[in-house]
C-alpha cells in the first residue's frame, strides 16, 4: 500500500476525521467533513472542535465528552449535533481516542464523525414508543382500578344496630381480581351479605362477577334462603358461562335479621374459606361451613348453611383466600398453613368490626408482595352492650 | 488525602461528571496541602436517597451542602476550589458564612450564562432553552451514550481500575434538573459581596465561560485576581491539570 493509498483514505474515508489537541484545538480534519460542513480547507486548523457544534452540543461536549475522552481515554458513539457552514443542523455520532505520549499524557486526540440521521430517527421513534407504552399502561390502570372500583359496593349501609367495616387489597394494579362483596337492605328486619371470589382475574373475571352481583341481589329479593339463593346463581352462571369460560365462584351469601339485642345470622357456603366469629368473651371460632361446594362448577352443587346469632359484642368475619394463600416468604408455605388466622383471631378477640378490619390490613401489610391475590375483608359486629 | 499539614483545599466539581475530573489536579497537589474532594448531590456516587429536586433547584440547596459539611468536621481556613457553577456555589457559601473559608479559586465560573442588557455571558435564552430540551428529550440517547466509555480504555490500563463505574453517569432526572439550576442562575448581584481573596481562573479559549465572563467576575469580586491559562476548553483541570494546579498552589500557599 502506497503512501498515496493511505492519504486517500484519510481525505475520502466514508467517516469524517479531525486530529485536535488534547484541550479540542483542531489540528487536521478530512475532506468528507468539510464537504459535510461546507468549510474551506484550511479555515478550522486551531479553532475548538466545539465550534462545529450546536451550542447544546458544545455544552455537552464540555462538560461530558471532552472531560471523558481525556480522562477515559475513549468516546464510544455519543450523539451530537454538528452544524454546516450554511447553518443546517446535522445528527452526528462521535467516536474517539486519545493518542498518548512515553509518560501516557495525552498528546493528542483522533476523532471519527458518522452520519447519524437514521439511527437518530429510530431513537426517536425508540423514546416515543416509551412514552406511549408509558402512557398506555397508565390507561390501563386507570381502567383497572374504575372497574375495580365499580365492582364493590361505593359505601357500607349497614342497618342501626350493627357496625360494618371492608377492605379491599389489590395485588395488582395493572388487573382486575375477582374479589366482590356487598350489604344491602331487603326488607325492614333484614339485610342480604355476601362477599365471593372469581376464579382467574382480568376482564373476563370481572364479567363473571358483574354477573354474580347482579344474580345474587334478584335472587335474594325472590327466595330469602340462602342455599337457594346460591343454586339459583349456580342455574344463572351454568346458563350463561355454559363452561366456556372454565371460571367460577366461591362465596358466602347470608341474611341479618334484626333480633332482641342483636342479629340473627343465617349464611350459606359455597365451597369458601369459612368465616371467623369473634365473640364478646375473648373467644374465636371458625363457622362451620365445611363441605360445600363452588358456584358455577356441577350442575347439582351441595350447598352447606349454618345458623349462629351475632349478641353484643360479637363480630363476624368474612375474607378471600389471598390472605389465606399470601406467601410468607419462608419457602412455599402459605399464610395459613399451620393455623395462623385463627390464631390471630383469637389474639385479638374480641374486636369491634372496624378494629379487626384494621388489624387485618395490617396484617396483609405485612405480607406485602407476598399477596399475590387480591383479597377482600368484610366484618359485621354487635356493639357491646352498655 | 494529601499532606496533614498543609491547607485544606475543597474541589467541587461542576456541571456533568464527578470528583474524578479532579484527579491530575490532586497528584500535583497532594505532597503540599491537605486535600478534600466531594461528590455534588445527584452526580457520581452521591447517595441518590440525598436528592430532592426542590431543594437543588437553587444553588442556594448545593451551597447548603457546603456548609454543613463543613460544619459537621468543624473545618475552618479552608480553601474553596469550585469549578464551573461550583464557583458560584462557593461564593454563595462563602458569603452566607465566611468564617469557614480563607480563599477562593474560581475555575471557569461564570455567574450568569445568558447574555443581558451590557452583559455577555455567552448564551442566548433560546440556546440555554435548546440545551434543556435536548436532555429532556434525549434522556435515552444521553443515559445510554455514557454508559460504553467506562468499560475499555485499553490506551490507558492505568484509568481503567481505578475510574468508578459511576464516573459520569449521572441520572438523568438529576442531570435535567442541575442543567437548568446551572444555566439559568444568575449570581452577578452576589459578587460584590465576597470578602475573601478570591482567584478566577479562566481559559484562553472557552465557549462556556469566555474571557469576557472571567473579566467580569474579575472586576466584581473586590480584590480578586485572575489568572489566564494557556488552554481551551471549559475543564483546564482536565486539560492542563500541571498549569491549573500551579495556579491553584501558588495562590492557595500565598499568606
Amino acid at each position: 500500500m502506497t503512501d498515496h493509498t493511505v492519504e486517500d483514505y484519510w481525505e475520502h474515508a466514508p467517516s469524517g476525521q479531525v486530529i485536535a489537541d488534547p484541550d479540542g484545538r483542531m489540528i487536521r480534519a478530512n475532506a468528507t467533513l468539510l464537504g459535510w460542513l461546507g468549510h474551506d480547507p484550511n479555515t478550522l486548523s486551531g479553532k475548538p472542535f466545539t465550534d462545529l457544534l450546536t451550542v447544546s452540543g458544545r455544552i455537552l461536549y464540555d462538560t461530558h465528552f471532552g472531560p471523558l475522552l481525556n480522562m477515559g481515554g475513549e468516546l464510544n458513539g455519543v450523539t451530537v449535533d454538528m452544524v454546516t457552514a450554511d447553518g443546517r443542523r446535522l445528527p452526528m455520532f462521535l467516536t474517539a481516542n486519545v493518542k498518548t505520549d512515553a509518560d501516557r499524557r495525552p498528546e493528542f486526540l483522533r476523532i471519527s464523525i458518522v452520519d447519524a440521521s437514521d439511527r437518530r430517527a429510530y431513537e426517536v421513534d425508540l423514546l416515543q414508543a416509551r412514552q406511549q407504552a408509558e402512557r398506555e399502561q397508565g390507561r390501563v390502570r386507570e381502567f383497572a382500578e374504575t372497574l375495580r372500583r365499580a365492582l364493590l359496593p361505593p359505601v357500607l349501609s349497614p342497618p342501626a344496630g350493627l357496625d360494618a367495616a371492608e377492605f379491599y387489597y389489590t395485588a395488582s394494579v395493572d388487573d382486575v381480581g375477582g374479589d366482590f362483596y356487598d350489604l344491602f337492605p331487603l326488607s325492614h328486619t333484614t339485610w342480604g351479605f355476601f362477599l365471593g371470589d372469581v376464579s382467574g382475574k382480568g376482564v373476563d373475571a370481572a364479567v363473571v362477577t358483574s354477573l354474580t352481583r347482579y344474580s345474587l341481589r334478584a335472587a335474594a329479593v325472590y327466595d330469602g334462603d340462602p342455599i337457594e339463593v346460591l343454586h339459583n346463581l349456580n342455574t344463572v352462571l351454568s346458563q350463561e358461562l355454559g363452561g366456556e369460560l372454565n371460571r367460577f365462584c366461591t362465596l358466602i351469601y347470608g341474611k341479618l335479621t334484626r333480633s332482641d339485642d342483636g342479629f340473627d345470622v343465617h349464611l350459606a357456603s359455597g365451597g369458601h374459606p369459612p368465616p371467623l366469629l369473634f365473640y364478646a368473651d375473648g373467644s374465636a371460632y371458625y363457622v362451620d361451613t365445611i363441605g360445600g361446594q363452588a358456584v358455577g362448577i356441577t350442575s347439582e352443587p351441595h350447598f352447606v348453611a349454618s345458623r349462629f346469632v351475632l349478641a353484643p359484642g360479637d363480630t363476624l368475619v368474612l375474607y378471600t383466600d389471598g390472605l389465606t394463600e399470601a406467601s410468607t416468604g419462608v419457602g412455599r408455605e402459605r399464610y395459613d398453613d399451620e393455623g395462623a388466622l385463627l390464631r390471630f383471631a383469637k389474639a385479638h378477640s374480641p374486636a369491634s368490626a372496624s378494629a379487626i378490619v384494621e388489624a387485618v390490613s395490617g396484617l396483609l401489610e405485612a405480607l406485602g408482595s407476598g399477596v399475590e391475590d387480591d383479597t377482600a375483608v368484610l366484618a359485621f359486629g354487635v356493639p357491646p352492650a352498655r | 488525602m494529601g499532606s496533614e499539614c498543609g491547607p485544606t483545599v475543597l474541589l467541587v466539581h461542576g456541571f456533568g461528571c464527578d470528583q474524578n475530573l479532579w484527579r491530575h489536579v490532586v497528584e500535583e497537589l497532594r505532597s503540599e496541602f491537605r486535600l478534600m474532594l466531594i461528590d455534588l448531590v445527584g452526580s457520581g456516587s452521591s447517595d441518590p436517597k440525598a436528592w430532592n429536586s426542590t431543594k437543588y433547584s437553587s444553588l442556594a440547596g448545593y451551597a447548603a451542602d457546603i456548609l454543613e459539611i463543613l460544619d459537621d468536621l468543624d473545618l475552618r481556613d479552608v480553601v474553596f476550589v469550585g469549578h464551573s457553577v461550583s464557583a458560584m456555589i462557593g461564593v454563595l457559601a462563602s458569603i452566607s458564612d465566611p468564617s469557614r473559608f480563607a480563599k477562593l479559586v474560581l475555575l471557569t465560573p461564570s455567574p450568569c450564562y445568558i447574555d443581558d442588557d451590557g452583559y455577555r455571558g455567552g448564551f442566548s435564552a433560546s440556546d440555554i432553552d435548546e440545551l434543556l430540551e435536548s436532555l429532556e428529550q434525549n434522556y435515552l440517547g444521553w443515559s445510554q451514550a455514557m454508559a460504553p466509555v467506562i468499560m475499555g480504555t485499553p490506551d490507558r490500563p492505568d484509568l481503567q481500575d481505578e475510574l468508578a463505574e459511576t464516573f459520569c453517569r449521572t441520572d438523568p432526572e438529576c442531570a435535567r434538573v442541575f442543567a437548568r439550576t446551572t444555566f439559568l442562575s444568575d449570581n452577578r448581584t452576589d459578587l460584590p459581596q465576597v470578602s475573601l481573596p478570591t482567584l478566577v481562573i479562566e481559559c484562553a479559549q472557552d465557549a462556556i465561560a469566555p474571557r469576557e465572563v472571567g473579566a467580569f467576575v474579575n472586576t466584581h469580586i473586590p480584590g480578586s485576581r485572575k489568572v489566564t491559562l494557556d488552554a481551551a476548553g471549559h475543564c483546564p483541570h482536565v486539560s492542563a491539570p500541571v498549569d491549573t494546579a500551579a495556579a491553584i498552589a501558588a495562590f492557595a500557599r500565598l499568606t
